[in-house]
């Protein structure tokens, strides 16, 4: 489904602030599979995710969405295959504009945007079932301004959008980090919800060793622009957060399995 | 009180015309956040054309779209700078209407003014018709306030019609969070292009409605354009922001705002019988403090906007 060969990405090259963040990292993706990934700050999580979404071109290599090389594509030509979630709840929607309006732009991801309205009855009709789903109350709501919700109320909107014009691939770049423990679990509930619902292949970011063994099928530690841990099926099951450390340690050869740099 | 009362149709009507062009500016400005300096040599060329186009014989319609077609043009250049070249949009819009200056006076024939004579041409608005129409010698609907306000009318029609269709709900996007944008697979750079396109477009009409008005073309018809536009905008944000919350309306407000603009202008004039050179330094004092009043507020109330802040924060 995703299949990342061989990127290189390098920031501020031939500079004293040069930092080579990605190094040669493959990585390739079952359909239906929903990684996680963790790795300490500077490891390369989000430079990777943004690669494969398209906001950084790659220096070298290539990456492939369900066997199309979109390697060379701009980001918005990509956005056809992927849905994202962003970490900064303000990223993720238009916050001058109406809840239902959001979701209309999100229905066309993929599609050109022709002279024809730009919401239609029907649609509304359907957005309203879907923000049902979501269960905050958000059906109510579908002419307000996306800026007067919560942050929560945000990411599970994103949420909602990525995944209204299925997406061949699901992007989440720490998508809880910036909400309150409560909403995070409400917004992971939804996502794993979500995900299972579509069968949709999925690659989540995370902070939190926990969250990473809870959710998905497999999971992938990055060190230093690289993959180091590759765990999947009934292996990752029996993960516990102390073999995860032990396993980073081991990785990256240093004793000091520093849980700091992997959080929480 | 007399003067003042006799230039009030004109000041109105002056006013509406600048209104259209104040209506082309909310769409970069406001819609699409950035500042299109353009404006200024797009209005001329707006006029210019039009006028050059009325001289070679062509009808005023024909005239008219070619203007249009003419800042479109100009703001397909600015857009091509800015998205193509990686320009920052301030600056692309400089050179354009620095380079607007020397495309101006060759449109005129490498003169910095052209004149129309009204007797010889079926215009759609003019001064002249103002004074026939008060004379009985033309109906009503031709005095230039109700000309104008037509074409606002059925620009501002055309406009709510086209944003909220799924390009214009596009363009809107692409203005509110570009990020977001890019993620829902909107082209953002083709649509910073339409915009300014349709910006610059509305701009040379207006530009071509005031040199039928006042039957000339000038060089410098444009200068200070973009900041009679933003007072218009601020003008009208201020006064009916809190009861035109509808798209239409708010674009009607511009509109408004302008016309405000233009009648106090003109009693400041009329009243304290100022030499008109003023006039554009009077302009600039006054947009200067519409835009820095809402940065006092912040500065001087910040109990409240912290508490708005930390909304923000859980919103």
């Amino acid at each position: 489904m995703l299949k990342i060969q061989n990127i290189y990405k390098t920031f501020n090259a031939g500079t004293v602030n040069e930092k080579r963040a990605l190094k040669g990292m493959s990585l390739s993706f079952e359909p239906g599979d929903f990684v996680t990934v963790i790795g300490g700050n500077g490891a390369g999580k989000s430079t990777m995710l943004n690669c494969v979404s398209g906001a950084y071109t790659v220096d070298e290599g290539h990456i492939l969405i369900d066997g199309v090389d979109v390697t060379r594509l701009p980001e918005y030509k990509r956005a056809k295959y992927i849905g994202r979630v962003f970490q900064d709840p303000m990223m993720g929607t238009a916050a001058t504009m109406q809840i239902e309006e959001n979701l209309a732009l999100a229905a066309r991801r993929g599609k050109p945007r022709t002279l024809r309205s730009g919401i239609t009855k029907a649609e509304r009709e359907y957005y309203k079932e879907q923000l049902k789903i979501l269960d905050l109350g958000l059906e109510e709501r579908m002419t307000a301004k996306v800026g007067l919700l919560s942050g929560g109320q945000r990411q599970a909107l994103t949420l909602l959008m990525a995944t209204l014009q299925q997406p061949k691939l699901l992007l989440l770049d720490e998508h809880t980090a910036a909400l309150d423990p409560k909403t995070a679990a409400k917004v992971l509930e939804a996502t794993q919800r979500i995900v299972e619902q579509s069968n949709l292949t999925t690659l989540m970011i995370t902070h939190n060793m926990r969250d990473a063994i809870t959710y998905g099928n497999r999971l992938i530690m990055m060190y230093d622009g690289r993959v180091v841990v590759d765990v999947s099926g009934e292996q990752k099951k029996k993960l516990t957060v102390e073999q995860l450390l032990a396993l980073f340690s081991e990785a990256s050869g240093s004793d000091e399995a520093d849980d700091k740099l992997l959080l929480s | 009180m007399v003067s003042l009362l006799n230039a009030l149709p004109g000041a109105l009507s002056q006013g509406l015309i600048w209104g259209i062009m104040a209506i082309g500016l909310y769409i970069t400005f406001k819609i699409l956040e950035m500042s299109d300096l353009t404006v200024d040599g797009s209005f001329c060329t707006g006029g210019a054309v039009c006028v050059m186009m009325l001289l070679g014989g062509h009808n005023v319609w024909v005239s008219m779209l070619a203007a249009v077609l003419a800042g479109m043009l100009a703001g397909l250049v600015t857009g091509i700078f800015h998205t193509l070249c990686g320009i920052p949009a301030i600056l692309s819009g400089i050179l354009t209407q620095l380079g607007l200056w020397s495309v101006n006076l060759a449109i005129m024939g490498m003169n910095s003014n052209q004149a129309l004579n009204v007797r010889n041409h079926e215009l759609l608005v003019s001064l002249r018709y103002m004074q026939e129409v008060e004379a009985g010698m033309r109906p009503f609907y031709q005095h230039p306030i109700c000309v104008t306000l037509l074409v606002t009318a059925v620009v501002i029609a055309l406009l709510y019609w086209f944003f909220g269709t799924e390009r214009g709900s596009s363009i809107r996007a692409t203005g509110a969070n570009v990020n977001m944008a890019r993620a829902q697979g909107i082209n953002t750079n083709m649509n910073k292009l339409i915009g300014l396109m349709i910006s610059n477009g509305l701009v040379a009409l207006s530009g071509a409605l005031l040199s039928q008005y006042q039957s000339f073309a000038e060089i410098n018809m444009g200068r200070g354009a973009i900041v009679i536009g933003l007072a218009a905008i601020i003008i009208g944000e201020a006064t009916f922001g809190k009861i035109f919350k509808n798209f239409a309306l708010k674009l009607l407000a511009v509109g408004l705002g302008s016309v405000i603009y233009y009648v106090v202008i003109q009693s400041v004039v009329s009243l304290m019988d100022i030499n008109a050179n003023y006039l554009k330094l009077i302009s600039a004092l006054i947009v200067a403090v519409f835009l820095a009043v809402p940065y006092w507020k912040r500065a001087i109330l910040p109990k409240k906007h912290a508490v708005t802040g930390k909304e923000k924060e859980h919103a």
